[in-house]
């Protein structure tokens, strides 16, 4: 595996990430995606490694996707979530990560509320930080994930035509896709209410649109995001049945992507807002294969950062 | 006690002055100004390669005492101010507790007698406790020494209040400041909204969050005939509503920070979203940054305010969504405008000391801002070009959160003269 290539202490974002240190990430997750295949599914390559998994927001997914990724790798996983310990009783981020370097680990897995927040860290600790989510800014492993996945089902990035639709303002996942996909070339248009859609998002390198009909016409890869349900309260939109109604993703509107699409969502779902229910278990869904290689692709970055690759798997 | 300031170059605005002259200092004010002046019995400063003007004057800080002397008390923010050049500050009212009492300006202006850095002017509120619902005692205030009244941290968000505010200061004939924000747009903003906000996935403040309260206020001001000064202004879109209505003759005077004309939203991005450029209102676009520079130019901005906003350490070195908003300025102001509005030719060195001395005092009607004869001794003489590095570390404010932090500069402050006093800081 050629794991040489790889300089970074730590993974924060896509935006910094050049395509080849992309591609060296995906490629090295087509070797750990074997493992799962294996009888024991376990390689020692991470044995005595600390791997401390710092989640200040609720997370399952991401965080069992996480743990299972570590005890794949052989390495010692400490959780620290934000209940019940010092995370909930007011300790300043800064002192949690003295407190966590003071236990000397090699890397750390953060999800965190606060945009910004893996980098404060990265820049105080000497362990690699891996950045799980942090607010609307970055969730790298999941666009990793999702490239992976289209990469599986298409052979290619490059030329690729990628709809994104939903709350783009507030998702985390959707910053590190558009990164990614028009890194390794793909064409992305983003679509959602008006009252979701950050802004000056074009200069993001995207083709916006406002309706869900314009964005998927001729789509290879659907994405659809979750939408929060507290933003209703916020008055974003009116209701969950209107928002079906504009940008809900149904098997009729589908038809407008290319006929071999695949339709993806980062989960959790909410069926029947902005998901149906046969969409989202059909033939086209990809979404259960996401999860399966979100393990594969951590498998990866734990590795690469944790410098184990020079010597080999 | 007599001073001869000798050799240096004098630039004084108020008088279209700008020659090599001595200016003597008696009795706390300026008795002379003249091509040689001979004083035998006066103390000598050789201004030599030095700029003489007349005190520098910042209308809008933060002392924080009382309340918060953690963050700054009067001492040290006036301390600071003399280092950076500054005779005198105008403090704002959002202490704690709130300034809108003659009890607390008295209580300002004592610490301020007593410390002796530079002169202060307190800046009462507008509404009792800053509640924004009823008009503080604005006479008794002024009797105490408030030269401006302001609810700024926050707006006066009511129309009603606000309108009342500009009637009633007129009897003072003293200027109400806004701090111009909806805070209904605002929302949870931290940062400028704008492709900036967008990649770092950072609620946005949008410009309209501080245009739409200008807009509001100057159609108030058009029917009271009132005084307002429009603090921090930091959008182009409100600079021009502002030159607009000036021009159709109402009373109407603005301020702009240092930051707001150096640095743009992209700076969050490039400084990895340090707290350091966290302040209200935001580091906005490139557009507004350069309408900012033009209203510099073009006589549009009255003053050069550095918001001057300590906060402590600890509550900085945080995830920028969770800090508080502000930074300090007092000791940068002047070597940024000198090296980053000056050396370039954005202004000349004259329109600066405008900016930042006659013009700050005449939105205020405070003396100084001149060296017109019979006027008060202020003083402030700088080099216009030895070199500086900021160092957030060696401040004399308590606190030290700069987004300016390392910048090597050309020009520096080298000493005041408050009521002829020199000043040793
Ligand atoms: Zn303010």
């Amino acid at each position: 595996m050629a794991a040489g290539t790889w300089q970074r202490k730590d993974l924060l974002g896509i935006a910094e990430l050049s395509a080849d240190e992309i591609r060296l990430i995906l490629e090295t997750a087509e070797s750990f995606s074997q493992v799962a295949e294996r009888p024991i599914k376990k390689v020692p390559t991470l044995r005595g490694k600390t791997v401390v998994n710092l989640f200040f927001e609720a997370s399952t997914r991401t965080r069992s996707s996480f743990e299972i990724a570590e005890k794949r790798l052989s390495a010692d996983g400490l959780n620290f979530s934000s209940s019940g310990s010092a995370l909930s009783k007011g300790e300043s981020l800064i002192d949690t990560a003295l407190n966590l370097q003071a236990m000397a680990p090699d890397l750390i897995v953060i999800r965190h509320g606060a945009p910004g927040a893996p980098h404060l860290l990265a820049r105080r600790l000497d362990a690699g930080v891996i950045n799980a989510g942090d607010g609307a800014h970055e969730h790298p492993t999941q666009a990793l994930l999702d490239a992976y996945t289209i990469r599986q089902h298409k052979g290619r990035i490059a030329g690729l035509k990628i709809a994104i639709v939903g709350d783009i303002e507030h998702s985390r996942v959707v910053r590190s896709n558009i990164h990614l996909l028009t890194k390794l070339g793909a064409e992305v248009t983003v679509a959602g209410p008006l009252t979701m859609l950050p802004a000056a998002v074009d200069r993001l390198g995207v083709r916006v649109c406002h309706r869900l009909e314009d964005a998927i016409a001729g789509a290879d890869v659907v994405m659809m995001l979750r939408i929060q349900l507290e933003r209703q309260s916020r008055a974003l939109f009116p209701s969950t049945r209107e928002y079906f109604q504009l940008f809900g993703l149904t098997r009729e509107r589908l038809k407008a992507a290319a006929e071999d699409a695949i339709v993806m969502h980062p989960g959790p779902m909410n069926r029947g807002v902005e998901i149906a229910s046969d969409v989202a278990d059909g033939p086209e869904s990809v979404i259960l294969e996401q999860v399966a290689n979100g393990v594969a692709v951590r498998m990866a970055v734990l590795y690469l950062l944790s410098g184990a690759g020079e010597e080999g798997v | 006690m007599k001073t001869l300031v000798t050799g240096g170059r004098v630039i004084d605005p108020s008088q279209d002055l700008d020659g090599f002259f001595d200016l003597l200092l008696e009795d706390g004010v300026v008795a002379r100004v003249d091509e040689s002046v001979s004083a035998s019995d006066a103390e000598v400063f050789d201004a030599e390669g030095l700029v003489v003007c007349p005190g520098l004057i910042d209308i809008h800080v933060h002392l924080r005492e009382p309340g918060e002397e953690y963050k700054e008390t009067v001492a040290t923010g006036t301390r600071s101010a003399a280092v950076g050049g500054f005779t005198a500050v105008a403090c704002m009212a959002n202490t704690k507790p709130v300034n809108d009492s003659r009890s607390v300006t008295e209580h300002i202006l004592e610490e301020a007698r007593r410390a002796g850095y530079a002169r202060v002017h307190p800046i009462g509120a507008v509404s009792k406790g800053l509640a924004g619902e009823e008009l503080a005692e604005i006479g008794e205030m002024v009797r105490a020494g408030v030269v401006a009244v302001s609810d700024d941290g926050l707006p006066v968000a009511n129309a009603e209040l606000m309108r009342r505010a500009l009637l009633y200061a007129q009897h003072f004939d003293i200027p109400v400041i806004q701090h111009a924000e909806d805070l209904d747009l605002t929302g949870s903003g931290v940062m400028h909204e704008g492709e900036w906000s967008t990649r770092l996935g950072l609620p946005g403040i949008p410009g309209s969050s501080e245009d739409v309260i200008v807009a509001r206020d100057l159609i108030l001001l058009e029917d009271t005939v009132g005084r307002y000064h429009v603090a921090h202004l930091s959008t182009g879109r409100s600079l021009a509503m502002v030159r607009r209505a000036r021009q159709a003759g109402l009373r109407v005077t603005c301020e702009v920070s240092p930051h707001h004309l150096l640095l743009t939203d992209q700076a969050v991005s490039d400084m990895e979203m340090s707290t350091a450029t966290k302040m209200k209102p935001p580091l906005r676009a490139s557009t507004d940054r350069e309408a900012l520079l033009e209203g510099l130019a073009d006589g549009t901005v009255d003053a050069i305010a550095s918001d001057h906003a300590p906060h402590h350490v600890d509550e900085k070195d945080v995830e920028f969504t969770a800090a508080p908003f502000g930074i300090v300025g007092l000791e940068t102001t002047l070597s940024l405008c000198l090296d980053r509005l000056v050396r370039p030719g954005v202004i000349s060195i004259s329109r600066m000391i405008e900016l930042l001395s006659t013009g700050p005092a005449r939105v205020l009607g405070i003396p100084g801002g001149s060296l017109a004869e019979g006027r008060p001794a202020d003083v402030t003489v700088f080099h216009p070009d030895r070199s500086v590095t900021v160092d957030a570390a060696t401040m004399a404010s308590t606190s030290h959160n700069t987004p300016f932090d390392g910048w090597k500069l050309k020009g520096a402050p080298v000493c005041t003269f408050v009521a002829g006093k020199k000043i040793n800081p």
